[in-house]
């Protein structure tokens, strides 16, 4: 069954919630950068920052009006166009990915009916993959049209990444589609009223959270920006708001990875043994959920160490790939055989 | 982990590693790797080494940290360790000619050795006669002019040693990053003032 939108919205909701989400969205961003340094430290016994502002509070501010003061720069050998509109690619697929991402039941907002979510489409999981597939053309050009070798390893290595763990993660968010039989994501929350999909689909949670480790270039597979033989990789050659906006699509990927993860394995705006909180807690149960995911990213971060490539290769696709695969039957089977 | 073996004789060694016509003679000792790990080897080593590495460092997320906030806090010195230059005064009073406001005479006599010892050439001295209306130091000559360029001194502490009066000595101060060059030479008042003591000295057994 295709998820039926059983109401519709009036025009300005749609576009109230446009800004909110992007307003929202935005807004956590900085919190993510922050929370990752300043975890980051502590992970290694130290502060982080902690100057800037009350507890370093206001360090991300300083940061982004540092890179966006600076001077826009490019290299002789890059293409023009192409080195200016591959970190935009990169910033708008994030952002619109993160527009599918249900915060919340449908409520009653002042006598309309309004749902916490941009828009629930019904292709849902595909939504995400075909926007995940656009990102990649955001690292993959702006590698190739800066002109140096460094970004061009670094966006040939991306490339090869997205599409060997893509597969893995589609694989692993198949299982949870044949369960829920439905592919609206707001429809896969609804399933999980008896048990959040993390029991049932544990072994598909765990691929679907290393592949988006994968997925978002996040470290131990952040082998596009691997500094130690790549200088920056793929945005070697950017600076300063054209840096930032790469800077900022990565970690709103990390955010965006968190949120599916949350509705789709984690039971989104539900809460466990049968606690109903008010409608308008809903995006805050969601928050909480995906903040603890977000700590899963900085935490791996903090402890594991790069991969190389060919271990990054082999990972994907003898080890990842086969028990994606095996998940997705083993799923199929059982769903066929309880029917 | 690699095992050390007991190191074979020439013929042995080779043989160990599978190499013809190669006589490494007594001293190579062969180190024999442990075999490839097997696949629940490798399972262990991928999933409950890395749950491992995760336990670590979480542990260590819960410990206070380390971090000195410098400029508020400091590590404290220990009291050999050779900062900013003193120049020392006696601790009486006196001497014919001298200014009683100012203490002692001068420890330093002039006599450059310091100067001479000084391995970045950094110390510069002009030594002037005392006079029974006008005595600075106790000895014959004293240092008119005694000037360390900070900038190029490295802090080996030499000149200490080659004093023979123990004028001069080095401190504990480190704070020393200025504005310009030429506020870096140190003179004869800045020296022999009494230094700021900014720096925190570490305590016996601390």
């Amino acid at each position: 069954m295709i998820a039926v939108v059983g109401y519709y919205e009036p025009w300005w909701i749609q576009i109230v919630k446009a800004i909110v989400i992007f307003a929202v969205g935005l807004q956590l961003v900085p919190v993510v950068l922050l929370a990752e340094r300043k975890l980051l430290g502590r992970f290694q016994a130290r502060y982080g920052p902690n100057r800037v502002g009350p507890y370093g509070a206001l360090q991300p501010l300083a940061d982004i009006l540092k890179l966006l003061t600076k001077e826009q720069f490019r290299p002789s050998t890059s293409v023009g166009l192409l080195f200016a509109v591959a970190p935009l690619i990169s910033i708008l697929t994030a952002v619109a990915a993160f527009a599918i991402i249900p915060f919340g039941n449908v409520q009653d907002i002042f006598g309309t009916r309004v749902g916490l979510y941009g828009i629930d489409v019904s292709i849902g999981p595909l939504y995400v993959f075909a926007f995940g597939g656009v990102a990649f053309y955001g690292i993959m050009l702006g590698g190739w049209s800066s002109g140096s070798k460094y970004s061009f390893l670094g966006a040939m290595r991306g490339a090869a990444q997205l599409i060997s763990y893509e597969v893995s993660q589609g694989l692993a968010l198949l299982g949870v589609i044949i369960t829920s039989q439905t592919l609206s994501l707001t429809g896969i929350v609804t399933a999980q009223k008896g048990m959040w999909y993390i029991v049932p689909q544990f072994f598909g949670f765990l691929i679907f959270l290393v592949a988006g480790f994968a997925e978002t270039n996040r470290a131990p597979f952040d082998l596009t920006e691997a500094d130690a033989e790549l200088v920056g990789g793929y945005n070697t050659e950017f600076g300063g708001g054209r840096f930032a906006s790469y800077y900022f699509a990565e970690y709103l990927n990390v955010l965006v990875v968190s949120g599916i993860v949350t509705t789709v394995f984690l039971g989104g705006w539900l809460l466990p043994f049968g606690i109903h909180p008010p409608g308008f807690l809903d995006p805050f149960v969601v928050l909480f959920k995906m903040s603890l995911i977000t700590f899963l990213f900085i935490w791996a971060r903090a402890t594991l160490p790069r991969l190389r490539y060919d271990q990054l290769m082999s990972f994907g696709w003898k080890v990842l790939l086969p028990l994606a695969t095996l998940n997705t039957l083993v799923t199929a089977i059982l769903v066929v055989v309880t029917h | 982990m690699s095992t050390h073996t007991e190191p074979p004789a020439g013929d042995a060694a080779a043989a160990l590693l599978n190499v013809e016509g190669w006589n490494p003679g007594e001293d190579v000792i062969v180190v024999k790797r442990t075999p490839a790990p097997g696949p629940a080897r490798s399972t262990w080593r991928t999933f409950a080494e890395t749950l491992r590495g995760l336990a670590t460092t979480f542990g260590r997320m819960l410990e206070t940290p380390v971090t000195v906030q410098y400029p508020e806090e400091k590590t404290p010195v220990y009291p050999r360790f050779r900062g900013r230059h003193k120049l020392h005064r006696f601790e009486d009073v006196g001497g014919a000619g001298s200014d009683p406001a100012q203490g002692g005479l001068e420890k330093c006599v002039g006599c450059s050795l310091c100067a001479a010892a000084c391995p970045a050439d950094c110390i510069r001295v002009v030594a002037a006669e005392n006079t029974p209306e006008h005595r600075v130091s106790a000895g014959e000559r004293y240092a008119a002019v005694y000037e360390i360029n900070l900038s190029r001194c490295i802090f080996c502490g030499y000149c200490e040693i080659a004093c023979p009066f123990d004028a001069i000595t080095m401190g504990h101060d480190y704070e020393l990053s200025d504005y310009d060059r030429s506020d870096l030479i140190f003179t004869k008042e800045m020296l022999l003032a009494e230094p700021l003591e900014r720096t925190p000295l570490r305590n016996e057994g601390e």
